[in-house]
C-alpha cells in the first residue's frame, strides 16, 4: 500500500509499505477514505520531534472503512464507517476511566522513554514519533487501529467525510480548548492562532457562551476564516497584542487565552524571535514559548490559560511571577477526544457546526510531500489540506 | 554517617570539585604560565602535558560536581595527584637552581592536596557512603493496577501466568506442594532452569518464593498486594534477589544495553499492568514485542510488519 513516511527533517515520501495487519486481539484495520495533514505533523516536518526513524508513516487525522477486527472487538463490523481518535486509549485503566484518555496508562509501549523526558508517559498517538509508542499513521491506505473497541465513533451513510473527518483530532481539539476555559456570561476569549484549531475553538467558544472572541495571528487569510465564526481579530505584526487585548476589555484582560499556536511559534520582533530560534536551533531549549509568554501576560488576573498547541519539551523565561503573584491557573492536554465524540457528531448532526469550513485544499495521498511544504510556507492559503489516498 | 557529618563530606568533596574546575580551566587556558611557575622549560611537549593534566582536572570536576554523589568520586583526585606527584617527581630529578626551587614548592603544594584529597576520600570512605559490593541483586518495582485486589493476587498467584507478561521467563510449570518448575533465558540467551517452592503465601496480600537447591542462579522474590487509596485499585510492589550471574561487569554492560535487572522488572510491571487492565501486552509496529527496555534503543520503522 502507498504510505507518506517521515525520511528526516523537510522530507516526506510516498512509499510502498506492508499492509497492516492484526497484532493484537482487540485491533481493527481500517481502509482509509480520508486523512488530513495537522499542524502538529509540521512539528515533525521541521524535525522537532525527538525520536521519530526515517520511514515512520505519519498522520494522526483518519477516518475510513473497518476492512478486519481482531476476536477481541466487538462492536465494529468489516464495512462499519469509522472515525478514529488520535490518541490511543485502551479504556481499561484509571486514566480512560475518568475521561483522560490522552494518558491512558495501557497504549504507549514506549512508556520508559516517555518517563525520561516528562517523568511520566503520555498515551500512544498515530503517527507521532516512537516515544509516542512507535504506531504507524493513516496518511496511507490503511491503518491498523489498536483499542478499536474503545476508540473509533461508527458513522452513519448520510454524512460526507468531510463533515465528520475533523472529529478525529482538532474539532474536539479547539473545542476543549474552550471547555477548559470555563466560560462564563460575558466571557471574552482571546485565541493565539488562526489556523484551523484556533478556528474551531473560536466556534466552540461562541458555543459555550462567550460574549466576544478575539483571534490573533499574522496571515490575513487565515484571519479572514476566523472572522467569519464571529470572531475578532488581530494582526500581531500590525498591531500590538497587549496593548489592543487591554483596550478592547477596558483594562481587564480577557477572561481566558487559548495558545493555539505551541513550540514553533513566531515574534514579531526580530531580535527577540532570533534569541530563541538560537537556542531551539542549538537545542538549549526545544520550545518557543512567545504565546505561552504573551497569554499569561495578557490573562486577566484570575483567568484561565489553556494550552492546546503542542510543546515538546523545555522553555526559557516562563513568566513564572505574573503567573503566580496574578492567581492564573493553567489548564493543558492533547485532547481526550473519545469523550467529545459523540456530543460533538450530535453538533454536526444538529448543524451547529460545519467543521468542512477550514478546509482549503483538497489533494491526492501521492502529492502530500507537496502539500507539506506548502502548508509548512502558508503558500496558497493554504489552511487544511485533505489528502484522499484512494 | 551521621546528617552532618555527611554533609559536610559532601561540601568538601565539591569544594575539590570546584578547585579542579579552576585549576583545569587555568591549565588548559594559559598552559605556558603554568608550567612557568611549575619550574618546567617553555617547549611544546611541556605545554602539552600541562594541557593533558588540566583536561583531566575537568574530568574530576565533572564527577565532583556532577554526581549525585560527589564524595564517592574524591578518589579520581587521589588518582590524578598520585600521577601529579610522578610527573613532579621526574621534573625535580632533572632541575637545578631556581627551577629546582619552583618544582619543590609545587610539589609541596600538591602534597598538600593530596593529603586534603585523601582526608577527604577516606573520612568519605569511613562513613559508608559507598555502597560494599553486594552479593546478591536487589531489584524493586512497583505499580497501580486499576483491578480488584482478589483478582489481581489470583493472576499472580498462578505462576503459569506469570511468562504472559515476564518476557524473559519461557514458562512455569506448576506442580503440587507450591513447587514450580522455570525456564528463562539468561543474559546471551542461555538457557536457564530452576525449581522453586513458594515460602508464604498470605491471600490477596503476599507471595514469597525462593529457588530449590542446584539452581544455576538462586533466587528469591516475594509481590505484595495492597488496596491503593480512594479505589484506584491495587499497589502491587515486588522484590526479587537473585545472585549476579556475570558479575558487576556484566550488570554494567547490561545496563548499557539498557537489559539492566531493574528495568526488566520494572517493564514485566508494565506489561502485567496491561495484560490485567486490557487483556494482552500492548504491541506497536516500533516495538513489536511490547514494552521492552532494549527495544526502546532499537526501535523497528513505524510501519506495518511484513
Amino acid at each position: 500500500m502507498k504510505a507518506i513516511c517521515w525520511m528526516g527533517r523537510d522530507k516526506v515520501e510516498v512509499q510502498e509499505v506492508p499492509e497492516p495487519r492484526i497484532l493484537n486481539a482487540r485491533d481493527a484495520v481500517v481502509r482509509v477514505t480520508s486523512t488530513a495533514i495537522c499542524g502538529s505533523d509540521l512539528h515533525l516536518y521541521d524535525g522537532y520531534i525527538p525520536t521519530m526513524k526515517k520511514g515512520d508513516v505519519l498522520g494522526h487525522e483518519f477516518m475510513g472503512e473497518v476492512v478486519e477486527v481482531g476476536p477481541g472487538v466487538s462492536n465494529l463490523r468489516v464495512g462499519d464507517r469509522v472515525v478514529v481518535p488520535f490518541p490511543i486509549a485502551c479504556g481499561g485503566c484509571l486514566s480512560c476511566q475518568s475521561g483522560m484518555y490522552s494518558v491512558c496508562e495501557n497504549s504507549n509501549p514506549n512508556a520508559g522513554l516517555a518517563e525520561k523526558l516528562m517523568g511520566h508517559a503520555p498515551a500512544g498517538i498515530f503517527g507521532y514519533s516512537h516515544m509516542l509508542g512507535g504506531y504507524p499513521g493513516g496518511q496511507a491506505q490503511y491503518a491498523r487501529v489498536p483499542f478499536a473497541d474503545v476508540g473509533p465513533i461508527k458513522i452513519e451513510n448520510g454524512l460526507p467525510d468531510e463533515k465528520v473527518l475533523f472529529l478525529s483530532d482538532i474539532l474536539p481539539t479547539g473545542w476543549m480548548g474552550a471547555e477548559m476555559c470555563d466560560i462564563k456570561p460575558g466571557d471574552v476569549i482571546a485565541i493565539w492562532g488562526a489556523g484551523p484549531v484556533g478556528q474551531f475553538a473560536a466556534v466552540s467558544a461562541f458555543l459555550l457562551g462567550a460574549e466576544r472572541v478575539v483571534v490573533i495571528d499574522r496571515f490575513p487569510y487565515r484571519l479572514e476564516i476566523a472572522a467569519r465564526t464571529g470572531a475578532d481579530t488581530l494582526n500581531y505584526e500590525e498591531t500590538d497584542v497587549l496593548d489592543a487585548l487591554r483596550d478592547m476589555t477596558a483594562g481587564r484582560g480577557p477572561d481566558a487565552c487559548i495558545d493555539a499556536v505551541g513550540m514553533e511559534a513566531h515574534y514579531p520582533v526580530p531580535a527577540m524571535h532570533a534569541y530563541d530560534r538560537a537556542k531551539q536551533a542549538t537545542r538549549m531549549e526545544t520550545d518557543r514559548p512567545y504565546v505561552l509568554r504573551e497569554a499569561i501576560m495578557a490573562c486577566r488576573n484570575g483567568g484561565i490559560v489553556s494550552v492546546i498547541g503542542v510543546y515538546g519539551g523545555f522553555v526559557d523565561k516562563f513568566p513564572v511571577g505574573s503567573f503566580m503573584n496574578r492567581s492564573l491557573t493553567m489548564r493543558t492536554g492533547q485532547c481526550h477526544v473519545q469523550r467529545y465524540l459523540k456530543p460533538l457528531l450530535e453538533r454536526i448532526r444538529a448543524g451547529d457546526i460545519d467543521p468542512a469550513f477550514v478546509i482549503s485544499h483538497r489533494v491526492r495521498l501521492e502529492d502530500a510531500p507537496h502539500a507539506y511544504e506548502m502548508f509548512k510556507h502558508k503558500e496558497n492559503e493554504c489552511n487544511k489540506v485533505v489528502l484522499q489516498p484512494w | 554517617m551521621s546528617g552532618a557529618s555527611n554533609h559536610k563530606a559532601r561540601r568538601l568533596a565539591a569544594a575539590l570539585g570546584w578547585a579542579s574546575l579552576g585549576l583545569g580551566a587555568a591549565q588548559l587556558a594559559a598552559p605556558r604560565v603554568l608550567g612557568r611557575l611549575g619550574g618546567f622549560e617553555d617547549s611544546a611537549v611541556s605545554r602539552a602535558t600541562v594541557r593533558l593534566v588540566g583536561m583531566r582536572e575537568l574530568l574530576h570536576a565533572a564527577a565532583l560536581l556532577g554526581s549525585r554523589r560527589p564524595a564517592s568520586m574524591v578518589w579520581t583526585r587521589v588518582a590524578g595527584d598520585a600521577m601529579d606527584l610522578a610527573l613532579l617527581g621526574r621534573a625535580l630529578a632533572r632541575r637545578a637552581g631556581a627551577r629546582r626551587r619552583r618544582v619543590v614548592v609545587v610539589s609541596t603544594a600538591v602534597a598538600g592536596m593530596t593529603a586534603a584529597d585523601l582526608y577527604a576520600a577516606m573520612r568519605v570512605e569511613k562513613g559508608g557512603t559507598i555502597t560494599p559490593v553486594a552479593p546478591t541483586t536487589g531489584l524493586r518495582a512497583s505499580i497501580t493496577v486499576n483491578r480488584p485486589r482478589q483478582e489481581v493476587y489470583r493472576f499472580w498467584r498462578d505462576f503459569e501466568n506469570l511468562p504472559r507478561f515476564m518476557i524473559h521467563l519461557d514458562s512455569v510449570e506448576t506442580g503440587p506442594g507450591g513447587h514450580s518448575r522455570w525456564r528463562a533465558r539468561g543474559p546471551a540467551r542461555k538457557p536457564v532452569e530452576w525449581e522453586a517452592e513458594i515460602v508464604q503465601d498470605r491471600e490477596d496480600e503476599l507471595i514469597a518464593w525462593r529457588s530449590l537447591e542446584g539452581a544455576t542462579v538462586r533466587n528469591r522474590g516475594s509481590v505484595r498486594f495492597m488496596d491503593a487509596p480512594g479505589g484506584r485499585g491495587t499497589e502491587v510492589r515486588v522484590r526479587i534477589d537473585y545472585d549476579a550471574p556475570v558479575g558487576r561487569l556484566g550488570l554494567a554492560f547490561a545496563r548499557l544495553l539498557g537489559e539492566h535487572p531493574d528495568q526488566q522488572v520494572r517493564d514485566d510491571l508494565r506489561r502485567f499492568k496491561q495484560v490485567m487492565e486490557t487483556g494482552e501486552v500492548t504491541r506497536s509496529e516500533g516495538s513489536p514485542e511490547g514494552t521492552r527496555a532494549i527495544r526502546q534503543l532499537f526501535q523497528h520503522v513505524a510501519q506495518p510488519m511484513r
